[in-house]
């Protein structure tokens, strides 16, 4: 095998520019590979990120059919036996309690259709980072009273500051009339358009008072240790609830994200499809001219001795020493790049941005680090150029060796 | 007893447009330590007779019996390991491959061989040295001259203790000094290890240096004779 090593790495050398070349291109599929995989694969993350943290966690327990109709009339009771259930998991890191409805937001002339959530604050803040929003005033504590939070858009529109009074006018629990004036503790700012526009937030306690609900929620947003196993966990937790519950997955409840993200998926799959076609033609190029250019040396090497699938393995070396020095190049070269992005994403301006906020989403795009797209996208650089060398293979299990030394 | 028997050889090229004899029932036998010169016309069936009798290309009929062995028959794996085993083989062009080093071509059999590396070493070495290429062991064959080049390709096709070594036209890319220190050397192996010779040839200074001369024509030996200096070297 050391022999055959040997031979691959040297013949690799005899035209260095032509192995340079083969290699330059093999890295730069392996770079615009791994860079486009990594900013979409970045991209979905923010996304469900985004919705898992501020809509709905990766799991979220309702009253049963809440949500075919998401009326206050379907919330239900929240006590320490939930949380009890929730405990035993250990995939379970968060459960956070919400009561969400809908008001009218007055102040002075302007009125305005809002959202209103109802929060445990310190739960909140550890599932979304609420508190580090907060541009104006102070952030919610759970036993504040009459204090709410809102975004600045919403401030904007309403002509509100910090301390001002807001009227929420609405329905509450099984017809019960939900209104209440508040004062505004403090003003977040949020690049997500309906949650900055169109939300308020106040203590769980003071929206069970609003919406004549005391004890209900509508909903427990579960946030996972394991994102991987939350259909196991969902259904453990299926088992563990009575039938009153429904226990949702984020997927089923955000099904324009699911559908989104694989539409773009898809996208991004067919192009590298047409990069990975491009890369194992360019190797094809030159383990074929390497094999055709060499072919009276094959000729001697099996006339003196040598068995024709030796020196198949000998030219399948050289096509993994190009395509691994490719992709390692290719990798060590991206991986700053991406380590960048990661930590400094690209922010979405214009249409992109508005784009993104349409579905709820902070117009960000980070790199994903994630290991398997290096390894997946190597392996799949590999595998084609290994599929490029099949032809050369061919030749060499069916040249004629005396015809080709007369040569 | 001949280590080579080529029995009714025939050879025929295109045989389903318009058909090429090139070899037309060959009989012929080789003895151990011979110092043979096939010669003939330019398409008279030289090279393919020897690519017959060194394996490489298949008869349309006839047995080619190497060590009581008939090579037609053999599947083409058991024949390359054949070759490796028994023949050696010297190519007008010498052949030798670029990557490695005058020593590494001539351990390269021996190598596949899968001889130890000390014993690699030490014949890579004996064989150069009685080349006259020990001072060129560890350069590569581009920075050679053709006729150290094809020293280099007698090594290699010595390295694996052939039976017999085939030498297609060795001396048709070499200047004349070049061939006689060849043909000299090949020659003194012959002689002194009784090293068995069979060349395909033009070149008149191969044909003087033969023992037996084998002439072909449109596929057929038309004569096959043992030289003077044959007879003047049984004598002594």
């Amino acid at each position: 095998m050391k022999q055959f090593v040997k031979l691959a790495w040297r013949n690799l050398w005899r035209n260095r520019r032509r192995t340079l070349i083969t290699l330059a291109s093999v890295m730069m599929a392996v770079v615009l590979a791994i860079a486009i995989r990594s900013l979409q694969k970045g991209a979905y993350g923010n996304m469900i990120s985004n919705a898992v943290r501020f809509s709905t966690g990766y799991i979220q327990v309702h009253q049963k059919g809440y949500w075919d109709d998401q009326s206050i009339n379907n919330s239900f009771i929240y006590d320490s036996a939930l949380d009890n259930v929730f405990k035993q998991e250990k995939n379970i890191t968060l459960a956070v309690p919400r009561l969400e409805s809908f008001a009218l937001a007055s102040s002075g002339p302007h009125t305005k259709g809002v959202g209103v959530m109802g929060i445990d604050a310190g739960k909140e803040d550890q599932m979304n980072g609420l508190a580090g929003k907060i541009v104006e005033g102070s952030f919610l504590q759970n036993n504040d009273q009459q204090g709410i939070l809102i975004g600045d858009g919403l401030a904007k529109y309403l002509e509100l500051h910090l301390g001002d009074t807001l009227v929420l006018l609405g329905q509450g629990y099984h017809g019960s009339t939900a209104a209440g004036q508040f004062q505004i503790q403090g003003i977040f700012h949020y690049p997500i358009g309906p949650i900055n526009n169109s939300m308020v937030f106040m203590s769980l306690p003071d929206a069970q008072i609003l919406f004549g609900a005391p004890g209900h929620i509508t909903s427990i947003s579960l946030m996972l240790e394991q994102p991987g196993k939350m259909a196991s966990t969902q259904r453990w937790l299926e088992n563990k609830l009575d039938s009153t519950y429904e226990v949702m997955e984020w997927p089923v409840m955000n099904k324009t994200l699911v559908q989104e993200i694989q539409g773009d998926n898809a996208g991004g799959i067919i192009m590298l499809g047409i990069l990975y076609v491009v890369v194992a033609f360019g190797v094809l190029g030159t383990i074929l001219m390497m094999t055709i250019e060499r072919k009276k040396e094959f000729a001697t090497m099996i006339a003196v001795g040598m068995r024709r699938f030796k020196l198949a393995i000998v030219v399948m070396l050289e096509t993994l020493f190009i395509s691994l020095i490719g992709i390692l190049c290719g990798s060590l070269f991206i991986l700053p790049v991406l380590l960048y992005f990661h930590r400094h994403p690209i922010e979405l301006t214009g249409a992109a941005a508005e784009a993104y906020q349409q579905f709820g989403i902070e117009p960000l795009m980070p790199s994903s680090l994630d290991p398997s797209i290096f390894i997946f996208q190597g392996i799949t650089v590999l595998g084609m150029a290994i599929l490029a060398a099949v032809y050369p293979l061919w030749y060499i299990n069916r040249f004629a060796v005396a015809e080709t030394l007369k040569q | 007893m001949s280590i080579i028997e080529v029995k009714a050889l025939t050879k025929t090229y295109n045989e389903t447009m318009v058909p090429v004899h090139a070899l037309n029932g060959i009989d012929l036998a080789f003895q151990k330590g011979e110092f043979t010169a096939i010669v003939g016309p330019s398409g008279c069936g030289k090279t393919t007779l020897l690519n017959m009798i060194g394996g490489l290309d298949q008869p349309t009929s006839g047995k080619v019996m190497i060590d009581a062995r008939d090579i037609t028959v053999m599947p083409s794996g058991k024949l390359v390991d054949f070759r490796l085993h028994n023949i050696g083989f010297i190519f007008q062009s010498y052949n030798l491959i670029p990557v490695l080093t005058v020593k590494e071509n001539v351990e390269f059999i021996m190598e596949l061989q899968h001889t130890s590396r000390k014993d690699r070493e030490e014949r890579a070495r004996y064989l150069l040295d009685e080349m006259g290429l020990r001072d060129k062991m560890n350069v590569r064959p581009k920075y050679l001259s053709g006729g150290q080049q094809q020293r280099v390709a007698v090594a290699r096709a010595l390295a694996s203790k052939p039976i017999f070594v085939l030498a297609d036209e060795p001396t048709a890319n070499l200047d004349s000094k070049s061939a006689d220190t060849l043909l000299e050397m090949m020659a003194e192996l012959n002689r002194k290890e009784e090293m068995t010779f069979i060349f395909s040839t033009h070149d008149q200074r191969v044909m003087d240096k033969a023992r037996r001369l084998v002439t072909l024509e449109d596929g057929k030996v038309i004569s096959d004779q043992q030289t003077e200096k044959h007879y003047a070297q049984a004598l002594h």
